[in-house]
């Protein structure tokens, strides 16, 4: 493509493209490992938008967010600023799907966070669109590898130049977006902000394979036209509990708004039925594959017809407004269809809306021409994260953002990429997923996809993550060296109650049958009777008067780790046996043509998806136990002839 | 040295004859510790741990207190083997079921059966074999695999793989609803949800244990060798399956054609089990239904490890008794003169001057005597019943003297499935002894899904995303 203009040159060490949630922990972490680091928008106003929900946080959600606070990242610190209700779900269930979910300011969100990227030394921030990818081939005699191109910076609409030594995309749902209500067509991004139009084709032009997804939003309502006495409060955490493991839980205790809950009904249900030809899904308007988890009303409607009823939340979008957020009901109906259904619900009688609800569809690619440290295969220096990667959610965005930047930055300096283990983190677990499967719609985070989320509990985030976050050099020595003595204190506490043993004397007994707890038989440890469900560590203290005091998180994790030994042990073996395999690197160059006796199908998806290490070859749908086998033997043949 | 096995495997590893003796190996870390426990010399007292490595002992297998065989034990220490692991073998008697017991033994006290392959590959990773064997090995772990892969699915009765699917059913279910509380807990709650899974998981254990039990019994894994009765129409191919069999089976009558499909029946000759398959009358026809029968026995006869020819020999031969010769001569078949009740009009004679002109240029040169020790001829009355006993030799003197052999990719899938039930069965318990202990629903979602992914071995699936299909197609979720 040419502009046909000249503009002007720069030369900077890293372009992250997008300030969305991605975006912003790419920048964010680039900037502060000292590189030179700039971050395009095309609208600095929209930077850190939430153009979705308004909430940071949820189930297994939340876990990124402390994962990432855990590696140095940004979310956690600000949303803990800038939240107007919090809670922590799950309460009921086991520790490992516990999970912090927060009620965000939108507006105040967005700010804080511009405002931490704007004080970032070696950060600048630029309103304009990247229009173009800039690399050059790398002469084939001198490859090594799977690197066919290498990138050299990008080209704004201005013509403007930025030779960049690595470049990293979080364009989010902005590449050629197009937002969809009823027979209305809209070529823009979401909320009305501007596309991206040209930056897909400059890809394609790389090699960089798009495909096309789609999402949703429901309706913003003005807030003053509901009535909320026919509605269930929904309150927050009488205790709110942090994202950050940083900020002291003291400073955030304040008063929160509250959430409200209404039911949708027959009648919204037909209004939706007899309408159903004008949604551009239904009408097949729209091309792009949409999430199964986050079903607009429509396909709740159509896939639940035995549901008689959907449930609502009205959110607020913050404290500077009155909009509300309609949780459980995004649509890409037209406006009047969505009026007349909205107004079917108990409290939205007379709602208006101040934005209607829509469906968006963007360019996006599949993650699987990445390799796990989020860098194309084919061009080196090109990193991608966030939405633009095939997943969904800001969460999820910022998550695959810091690790993309951080390898951005990892590359330039010569050290070793940022790749987390899925017996690690969620983080490891969205991002192997991302890149190992062949996801066929928008990817979102879900306990259930952690095979061991026993071990990944959001308590335990800085106990397994920080130590990455000092290697890459973004968390510092002193809080490093904090979770280190957190570390040592756990593990006294809890030798220190396996080694307490206590007789089965009338006083013990007392006064564990006063707690409904049954007496003792024989000598017991204080941590055989911490494993009791009706027992915990503060009730054990009259029998333990040697005790000293300990910080709230260690005594949790002490807790934790004692009542859940056997399952965590178990874990942990299935993790060392599969570490196997994990370890075992597989050569960039290896010719899977080469390999004798796979499978056609096997040696096909170890081709498409080229798996750096045994194990995530093993992940792959196609490859069987026995291909493993052979792959095995393979490289060990490889491995004796060199 | 490699150190990709943590497991300790076992396979038998003669062929599956009845033999003199036969071997079984186990090898890996465990290898010595598990075949303590069940070795003993004569007066009960543990063997192994006395052993040197290198050496050999004669002593007892015993499962608890009873001895099932005596043995051979020879013990190898790492990197001194085959496999370069600790290793030993035991050399027992001979004789597949009893193997058979030993190595489910040997599986219940920790090793898992061998994966196709495996030994060699554990050899190949673990130096014991040089580069140039590289591409042998890859092709045996192939090779072995897929006929793993095609004994299991041929092996598995319809009946139990759809008994198995529905199991795999409640699970997904079950754990699809947990799941989905967890991710939307604003809209599906547990509250009182281990009372039910309880309930639901008592189900399955007691329909999992049922299939162990069948296993137990040889209903469960179609193991035996593949025999075929074939012959022409109404030569009395039913007849013969309802004498061997001992009931009506089959429906017999005078009108040719009356058997339209393969009919399966197993008859076990002491150690001996025959997985009979009897067939369509074999022969040219214009009726379509009967030839969608006579396609079916083709196919049967050339899956067979022995074919049984029926020939009525109160008629004449006729050319269709040479074509059907022509189909099978190459698969170990033994050829029953039928109808002895009735006038022969064939003999053992007739046989060899017909049929060796039917085949290849290598009959044809035989003598009668090494023609009809290849093709034994049996005279016998199948509706009578003469000759049955002199069937049963034939078959045991074939069977014993290792002409004909059941496969052992059969064998070893039905003690891997097995091996997979316990496993899925132990899951399960693992489930109630959670929720008795009072942890919360989510924990032992882990060990729903363990159930789930071996019950799914068996039938040859994988977990993959079911987990989510499952919970996006029944659980509606989300905002």
């Amino acid at each position: 493509m040419d502009l046909k203009c000249r503009g002007a040159e720069f030369n900077i060490d890293v372009a992250i493209v997008g300030a969305g949630h991605a975006g912003c922990e790419a920048a964010l972490a680039c900037s502060r490992l000292g590189l030179e680091t700039v971050v395009f928008t095309v609208s600095v106003d929209s930077i850190a938008l939430m153009p979705c929900n308004p909430n940071i946080g949820g189930s297994s959600k939340g876990h990124l967010v402390r994962e990432l606070d855990a590696l140095g990242g940004e979310m956690g610190k600000n949303i803990d600023k800038t939240f107007i209700q919090s809670k922590m779900l799950n309460t009921s269930k086991g520790p490992a799907v516990h999970s912090l979910r927060a009620q965000a300011d939108k507006r105040d969100y967005s700010g804080t966070m511009r405002k931490v990227l704007e004080s970032q030394e070696h950060l600048t921030i630029k309103q304009a669109e990247v229009c173009e990818l800039l690399w050059e081939e790398i002469p084939s005699d001198e490859r090594n590898g799977s690197y066919e191109k290498y990138v050299t910076g990008v080209k704004t609409q201005t013509g403007t130049v930025y030779h960049a030594k690595a470049v990293v995309l979080c364009t989010g749902v902005y590449l050629n977006s197009r937002c969809l209500t009823g027979e209305s067509i809209t070529y823009t991004g979401p909320n009305g902000l501007q596309a991206a139009t040209h930056l897909s084709d400059s890809l394609r032009n790389a090699g960089v394979e798009l495909r096309r997804f789609k999402t949703g939003t429901p309706a913003r309502m003005d807030g003053k036209t509901i009535d909320y006495s026919k509605m269930e409060e929904q309150k927050g955490d009488e205790r709110i509990v942090p994202f950050s493991f940083s900020t002291d839980p003291e400073s955030i205790q304040k008063e929160q708004v509250s959430c409200w809950l209404t039911h949708t009904n027959k009648n919204t249900h037909d209004i939706i039925r007899a309408n159903l030809d004008r949604s551009p899904i239904y009408a097949g308007v729209i091309e792009g594959t949409g999430p199964r988890y986050c079903p607009s009303i429509e396909d709740k409607v159509v896939k639940f017809s035995e549901k008689e009823s959907h449930q609502v939340f009205i959110e607020p979008e913050g404290l500077y407004t009155d909009e509300v957020y309609v949780d459980g009901m995004s649509s890409s109906l037209p406006e009047d269809v969505q009026l007349a259904m909205y107004r079917t619900v108990p409290g939205l009688e007379n709602c208006k809306i101040v934005r209607n609800a829509y469906a968006i569809e963007y360019d996006c690619i599949n993650a699987k021409s990445l390799y796990p440290h989020l860098e194309f295969k084919k061009i080196k220096g090109l990193f991608a994260g966030g939405q633009f990667n095939g997943s969904s959610g800001y969460e999820e965005a910022a998550a695959q953002g810091f690790v993309a930047g951080v390898n951005a930055a990892m590359e330039i300096l010569g050290k070793e990429f940022l790749v987390l283990k899925r017996s690690e983190s969620y983080i490891g677990v969205l991002i192997d997923d991302l890149v190992t499967k062949d996801n066929r719609e928008p990817y979102r985070m879900m306990t259930s996809r952690a095979e061991y989320r026993l071990l990944l509990r959001q308590d335990n985030a800085d106990l397994r993550l920080r130590k990455y976050g000092h290697q890459v050099g973004l968390v510092s020595d002193e809080v490093f060296n904090r979770l280190i003595e957190k570390h040592h204190r756990i593990v006294e506490e809890i030798d220190r109650l396996k080694s307490i043993m206590l007789g089965a004397s009338s006083d013990v007994c007392s006064y564990l049958e006063s707690l409904g707890s049954s007496p003792l038989g024989t000598a017991t440890s204080l941590a055989q009777l911490l494993c009791r469900p009706e027992l915990d560590y503060e009730k054990l203290a009259p029998l333990d008067p040697d005790r000293k005091p300990l910080p709230a998180d260690v005594i949790e994790q002490v807790q934790i780790e004692i009542r859940y030994e056997g399952y965590i042990k178990r874990q942990e073996k299935q993790v060392r046996e599969q570490e196997r395999l994990e370890v075992k690197q597989i050569p960039e160059n290896i010719d899977y043509d080469d390999v004798p006796s796979l499978r056609i199908e096997a040696r096909q998806k170890l081709k498409e998806f080229r798996p750096v290490s045994v194990g995530q070859a093993s992940r792959i749908s196609g490859v069987s136990p026995a291909d493993i086998s052979v792959l095995l033997v393979y490289l060990e043949k490889m491995n004796r002839i060199k | 040295m490699s150190d990709l096995s943590s497991t300790t495997i076992a396979a038998i590893s003669t062929a599956m004859s009845e033999s003199g003796i036969g071997i079984i190996r186990v090898s890996g870390p465990d290898s010595v510790s598990i075949c303590s426990e069940i070795l003993c010399d004569t007066k009960g007292n543990a063997v192994l741990d006395k052993m040197e490595a290198g050496n050999f002992r004669y002593c007892f297998v015993k499962d608890e207190e009873e001895i099932i065989d005596e043995c051979i034990a020879l013990l190898y220490r790492a990197p001194h083997s085959y496999t370069g692991e600790d290793t030993v073998e035991l050399q027992c008697h001979g004789g597949i079921f009893l193997l058979k017991k030993v190595l489910d033994l040997v599986i219940s006290k920790g090793a898992v059966i061998a994966a196709p392959g495996e030994f060699t590959k554990r050899a190949f990773l673990n130096g014991k074999m040089d580069l140039a064997q590289a591409e042998g090995v890859m092709d045996v772990i192939s090779s072995r695999s897929e006929s793993a892969l095609r004994a299991s699915r041929d092996q598995m009765s319809g009946r139990v793989s759809s008994v198995i699917k529905g199991l795999r059913a409640k699970i997904l279910y079950e754990t699809a609803y947990i799941e989905s509380a967890i991710d939307d807990p604003e809209h599906y709650d547990l509250d009182g949800y281990d009372v039910h899974v309880t309930e639901v998981v008592k189900g399955l254990k007691s329909d999992i244990d049922r299939l162990i039990d069948s296993y137990n019994s040889g209903r469960f894994v179609r193991e035996g060798i593949n025999t075929c009765i074939a012959g022409r129409p109404n030569s009395g191919k039913s007849s013969l399956l309802n004498l061997l069999t001992g009931q009506d089976r089959a429906i017999v009558s005078d009108i040719p054609g009356t058997t339209r499909d393969t009919i399966e029946e197993y008859v076990r000759f002491d150690d001996i089990l025959l997985k009979l398959t009897d067939t369509a009358g074999i022969r040219n026809t214009d009726d379509p239904i009967e030839s969608i029968g006579t396609k079916k026995a083709l196919d049967a006869a050339s899956g067979a490890d022995l074919v049984l020819f029926m020939i009525d020999a109160s008629e004449y031969l006729e050319t269709d008794d040479m074509e059907i010769f022509s189909s099978v001569y190459e698969k170990k078949t033994i050829i029953l003169l039928n109808k002895a009740d009735k006038t022969l009009k064939i003999r053992p004679h007739d046989i060899y001057e017909h049929f060796r002109y039917s085949a290849d240029e290598e009959l044809k040169n035989m003598t009668q005597e090494e023609f009809l020790e290849k093709y034994p001829c049996v005279i016998i009355s199948a509706s009578g019943g003469q000759g049955l006993d002199d069937l049963k030799r034939v078959i045991k003197k074939l069977f014993y003297s290792g002409v004909v052999q059941s496969s052992s990719d059969v064998v070893i899938t039905g003690l891997r499935h097995k091996e997979l039930l316990v496993k899925a069965d132990e899951s399960l318990s693992n489930v109630i002894e959670c929720i008795e202990s009072g942890m919360e629903t989510d924990i032992y979602t882990v060990d729903l899904m363990d159930a789930y992914r071996s019950l799914g071995l068996i039938i040859g699936e994988e977990v993959g995303d079911d987990l989510a299909d499952e919970i996006f197609s029944k659980f509606c979720m989300g905002k």
